[in-house]
């Protein structure tokens, strides 16, 4: 709904005579977002109406062809030229469909869609009661120990509801990289944020972790929406709208009819300062950028680690797309502003998240960590505020979200008797017992590394490349610097894999079924593919690389 | 087309290697006879390279050129000029022996899990280094050659930590604990160094807008890329220290004592012959053509740290108690020659230190695989545990000898001709630094006879009394290296014919002449 909109109902409200004008949405350019949206609608229903011994089946398909449709529609999309010639801005000027955000939203519901492999996954944990169980709580509402949650358990309650709670997810991760106005953004984000909290909180093991996890990211995140609200009350004061390309007019100085009820703030640059660091914050929050990354260790760790894998990565590619869209389509007047701030918040995340994540012992914080590290590097690429730097950050978004969905599903693999051991020296000699999954680890680490012929090197190459032109060469040796800190630590994991004796009462690897098998699969492929032969991918970046205003 | 000749010769072992890797875990001895096979296979792709190259004829030759990256400006572009086929042949010889030398250091030692194929892994790694190896020394695209430079430490890395050497004092915990400190030493310094080659390669692209190697040669000799003073200076330095960490040079070259004397004494071979090389084989390709101004402004302090390495290796090596850490030692002094007479910038001091690296690779591998064998059959890499074997191993004691005659330049054996070319070509420009480096001949021989003293003469102690001398596998294995030694040390003709017009190129494109002999400028 753009600022327009808000007007007319508002001016209605005192006029009735005067008609409100019928929105004109382009159904079929935003059918991606409808469909995996309509879907979670149909999965409510499923949860209400289907029979709970065939829920966790009609909701896996469901959700499985929601995602394949939504992707199918994103490519027709693309190669009808929504991405490049015919890019415009649809739904009263609420979202926009262009090369950026089709491209994103592709990487989204691919990862969505091999995220969702590992959420179905029922063969790691041992049988209860005769019952297969995947990774969520029996009964999310039945207090952690308690009697009614061993009823639940016996009774084989299933929590199906984390598929259509995910395609809510995934749905709002679609609108945030392409909202057109700030207030689509904020109620994007509130539509992914939420559904999230709660899939933090719905882990079958260890539930007090899981929910504290939850409670801390639902607190924090609720902060930092309200900052970004607060941040959009005062940009409307500055601009008189919310909407992107007006509010990139009048930071440009090219308006000039002020709307009298604005008089007294419009073109206020304090409220435009404040109001853009705001709303920057709330996005910085979601990135995980430090310092905004406290939440990321705790809720990494906390939460099913199928969910960490696909929130890591989806919320990530979605988050810096409406980073993006904010600094390059609203903000390139005042990059000069801008342009430092980001320095710094690069320089302290790349580094930050390299150092602490030495000292980690547990597995699911320590990649916490790392992808803090990683969003520092993804930040290198926006700075340089060159399409190069637009295409090379769409190009390690895909490439990191591959990587960190199969690594995690991974871990989802190695267990003892308390469900996933996470704790790293449980992982030592892990290439001696199943050298197959331990490489397949070693593979990942190495391309979060940005070890050559892994998408990660390409990637980092990407980035580090585009700052450099940008002028950011300061960034670059910075960047290189926290690699090769950060590499340290990869190697770490390697060497207890492969070169430590195993435990006596180390962990066991599960054998899991064809799902995570598919996730951890497609991870590895696009991992080695996009490290051998980058060029197809690099060129849709590049394609994909111009926004629409 | 041609028949991509370059390519398949780095890609013979990488199949080798994934084929190797495929053997089923009960196999273990198919998955070493072929593992020999492509590396024999390899040898000869390697040899038709040599043959087709013509020394006389365009820079590089065989070139193959596709595009690969458009985006990055990245081109796959392979060739080689007589400095990279030489050292391609050194490669291709020295990996035969290797895994030959290596038969039966990765036999699994438990009967443990079934799907742990420790024997297939440590052949498939050792062709899959061979692999990357080989392509860094053809590719003429700095990207290209970066990506293996950087890859070729993650097998070399397991090579370290996974397979170690069983002779070790302490418990089998503490051994572990060594090797894994080893590898990581080793990853950590070569990725630091590895990592700031990026950033001064991503640096190049922002100035030259390419990564062609002879493109942007020639854009800087006709003008058409300027390159400011300064940032000339800091993208020389990012490629240098990366390659001086590789060679290595003192002060970055502390892994390489751990590396070598934690991993089995092929692995070894295989860093110091093999992989190092490609440090000193990059700064003549890439150093100092890329920034021949910067690598003249750097040149006296590159000699100092090379005659630093020459004295302090050789000091140290004298002071060794294990044997594989003396041969470390030795090495370093050995690349402080190579590097110095890289930066001499005489044609001698650089014919003389491509001849060097193949040298240096025979007679060290020669030294090395005798004293693996020895090491083996005792247990013990301490020199203390070792005395009289040439009594009971007199051919053993032998190969030692002539390994380590070799390594302290007797004339008649190989290093003796490289040393003295690179002594010539420095004395030429730099007198001082010349008659310093000669120290290191001296050292070289104190080092040698103390090892072999020690170690084979004297009193049989007990626990060598029962010694078996050299087997038909491991004469196999030293008999043609040492021929080598022996060969080239008469007649070094075929090596530096095929060197010299690769080192008249590169001089010229760092704008320097040979002096004129004292004597001459005089009349």
């Amino acid at each position: 709904m753009s600022a327009a909109a808000v007007h007319s109902l508002w001016t209605t409200a005192a006029d009735p005579m005067l008609k409100i004008p019928a929105p004109k949405i382009e159904y079929g350019q935003l059918s991606p977002t409808l469909i995996v949206i309509g879907a979670a609608v149909v999965g409510v229903l499923v949860e209400a109406f289907v029979p709970r011994r065939s829920r966790y089946y009609v909701q896996a398909f469901l959700a499985v062809v929601a995602l394949a449709a939504a992707f199918a529609a994103v490519v027709g999309l693309a190669a009808g030229g929504y991405g490049t010639t015919k890019a415009h801005i649809a739904a009263m000027g609420a979202i926009s469909v262009d090369g950026p955000a089709l491209f994103l939203q592709g990487v989204i519901l691919l990862t969505g869609l091999v995220a969702i492999f590992t959420f179905a996954e029922r063969r790691l944990d041992p049988e209860a009661h005769g019952n297969r169980v995947d990774s969520f709580a029996a009964q999310a509402a039945s207090v952690p120990g308690s009697d009614s949650e061993k009823a639940a358990v016996k009774a084989g309650f299933t929590t199906t509801e984390v598929f259509p709670l995910a395609l809510f997810a995934i749905g709002g991760m679609l609108v945030f990289p392409s909202a057109n106005d700030l207030l689509t953004l904020f109620i994007a984000l509130e539509v992914f944020s939420l559904p999230l909290y709660l899939l933090c909180a719905l882990a079958r093991r260890k539930r007090l972790m899981s929910q504290e996890a939850a409670v801390k990211y639902f607190l924090l995140g609720a902060f930092a929406s309200a900052f970004t609200l607060f941040g959009i009350a005062l940009l409307y004061g500055y601009a008189g709208s919310v909407s992107y390309g007006k509010i990139a007019d009048v930071v440009d100085g090219s308006v000039q009819n002020i709307d009298p009820a604005l008089a007294d703030t419009m073109g206020n640059d304090a409220l435009l300062l404040i109001g853009v660091a705001m709303v920057a914050m709330g996005l910085l929050f979601k990135v995980g950028a430090v310092p905004f990354h406290m939440w990321t260790p705790d809720v990494y760790q906390g939460a099913p680690t199928p969910v960490t894998g696909f929130m890591a990565a989806a919320t990530k590619v979605a988050a810096f797309g409406a980073l993006l869209r904010l600094l390059y389509v609203v903000l390139p007047g005042m990059r000069w502003d801008w342009r430092p701030v980001m320095w710094g918040i690069a320089i302290i995340t790349m580094l930050g998240g390299a150092i602490v994540a030495i000292t980690q012992t547990d597995i699911k914080r320590l990649l916490a960590y790392s992808s803090i590290a990683h969003a520092g590097f993804i930040l290198a690429g926006v700075i340089a505020t060159t399409p190069d730097g637009i295409s090379s950050v769409l190009f390690y978004l895909g490439a990191y979200s591959f990587v960190t969905v199969g690594a995690f599903a991974v871990v989802t693999l190695v267990r003892d008797a308390g469900g996933e051991a996470t704790h790293l020296s449980k992982w030592a000699g892990l290439g001696r017992r199943s050298p197959l999954v331990a490489a397949v680890f070693a593979v990942f680490l190495l391309a979060f590394a940005g070890i050559p012929l892994t998408s990660g090197f390409a990637g980092k190459f990407a980035v580090f490349k585009a700052a450099a032109e940008g002028g950011a060469g300061a960034l670059v040796v910075i960047g290189v610097i926290s690699s090769a800190i950060a590499a340290f630590f990869y190697i770490r994991v390697i060497v207890l894999m492969f070169f430590s004796e195993p435990k006596a009462d180390g962990p066991t690897v599960a054998v899991p079924s064809p799902l995570t098998m598919t996730t951890i699969g497609v991870g590895v492929a696009v991992t080695v593919v996009l490290g051998l032969a980058p060029q197809y991918f690099l060129d849709l970046a590049n394609q994909a690389s111009v926004f629409v205003r | 087309m041609s028949f991509p000749l370059l390519t398949a010769t780095a890609v013979l072992p990488a199949v080798g290697a994934v084929a190797t890797a495929a053997v089923p875990a009960a196999r273990r001895t198919a998955a070493k006879w072929l593992a020999l096979l492509v590396s024999l296979a390899t040898l000869v792709l390697a040899a038709v390279v040599l043959a087709r190259f013509e020394p006389g004829g365009a820079r590089y030759q065989l070139t193959e050129s596709h595009a690969w990256i458009k985006e990055f400006g990245v081109r796959y572009e392979l060739g080689v000029d007589g400095i990279a086929v030489a050292l391609i042949a050194l490669t291709a010889l020295l990996m035969p022996f290797v895994i030959l030398a290596g038969w039966h250091d990765a036999d699994p030692q438990e009967t443990g899990s079934s799907r742990w194929r420790p024997t297939q892994g440590f052949f498939a790694l050792i062709l899959g280094v061979e692999a990357m190896v080989i392509i860094s020394f053809e590719a003429t695209d700095v990207f290209l050659f970066y990506i293996f430079f950087e890859a070729m430490l993650i097998p070399m890395y397991f090579l370290i930590g996974g397979f170690g050497d069983r002779a070790h004092a302490g418990s089998d915990e503490h051994a572990a604990a060594q090797r894994s400190y080893a590898a990581v030493k080793f990853l950590l310094y070569n990725l630091v160094g590895g990592l700031i080659m990026l950033a001064a390669v991503i640096g190049l692209y922002v100035v030259a807008g390419n990564f062609s190697l002879p493109e942007i040669v020639a854009a800087r000799a006709n003008g058409s890329l300027h390159m400011a003073t300064s940032t000339e200076r800091w993208l020389f330095l990012g490629f240098f220290f990366a390659f001086a960490v590789k060679a290595p040079l003192w002060p970055l070259h502390t892994w390489l004592p751990n590396a070598m004397g934690e991993a089995t004494a092929p692995v070894a071979v295989l860093i110091t012959a093999v992989v190092d090389k490609v440090g000193t084989f990059a700064m003549l390709r890439f150093c100092l053509q890329l920034f021949p101004e910067a690598s003249k402004w750097a040149t006296p302090v590159i000699l100092v740290l090379a005659l630093i390495s020459i004295v302090y290796g050789a000091l140290l090596a004298v002071g060794q108690r294990d044997i594989k850490r003396l041969v470390a030692y030795a090495s370093i002094s050995h690349f402080g020659f190579i590097i110095l007479g890289i930066f001499a910038m005489t044609s001698q001091g650089q014919s003389g230190a491509t001849l060097y690296m193949v040298n240096h690779g025979i007679s060290t591998a020669a030294l090395m695989l005798v004293a693996g064998f020895l090491i083996s059959r005792r247990g013990s890499r301490l020199i203390a545990d070792y005395g009289g074997v040439q009594k009971v191993a007199p051919v053993l004691a032998g190969t030692f000898l002539i390994g380590g005659l070799a390594t302290l330049s007797l004339p008649g054996l190989a290093p003796f001709v490289s040393e003295f070319l690179v002594l010539v070509g420095t004395f030429a420009r730099y007198p001082v630094v010349g008659i310093i480096a000669t120290f290191g001949i001296v050292l070289a021989a104190l080092y040698t006879l103390v090892l072999y003293q020690r170690t084979m003469t004297g009193p049989v102690k007990p626990e060598v009394s029962a010694l078996p001398d050299l087997r038909v596998r491991e004469l196999a294995v030293v008999v043609p290296l040492i021929a080598a030694l022996i060969f080239l040390g008469v007649y070094p003709k075929p090596v530096t014919d095929l060197v010299n017009p690769a080192v008249k190129h590169t001089l010229s494109d760092v704008h320097k002449t040979d002096p004129k002999p004292a004597v001459e400028a005089a009349k």
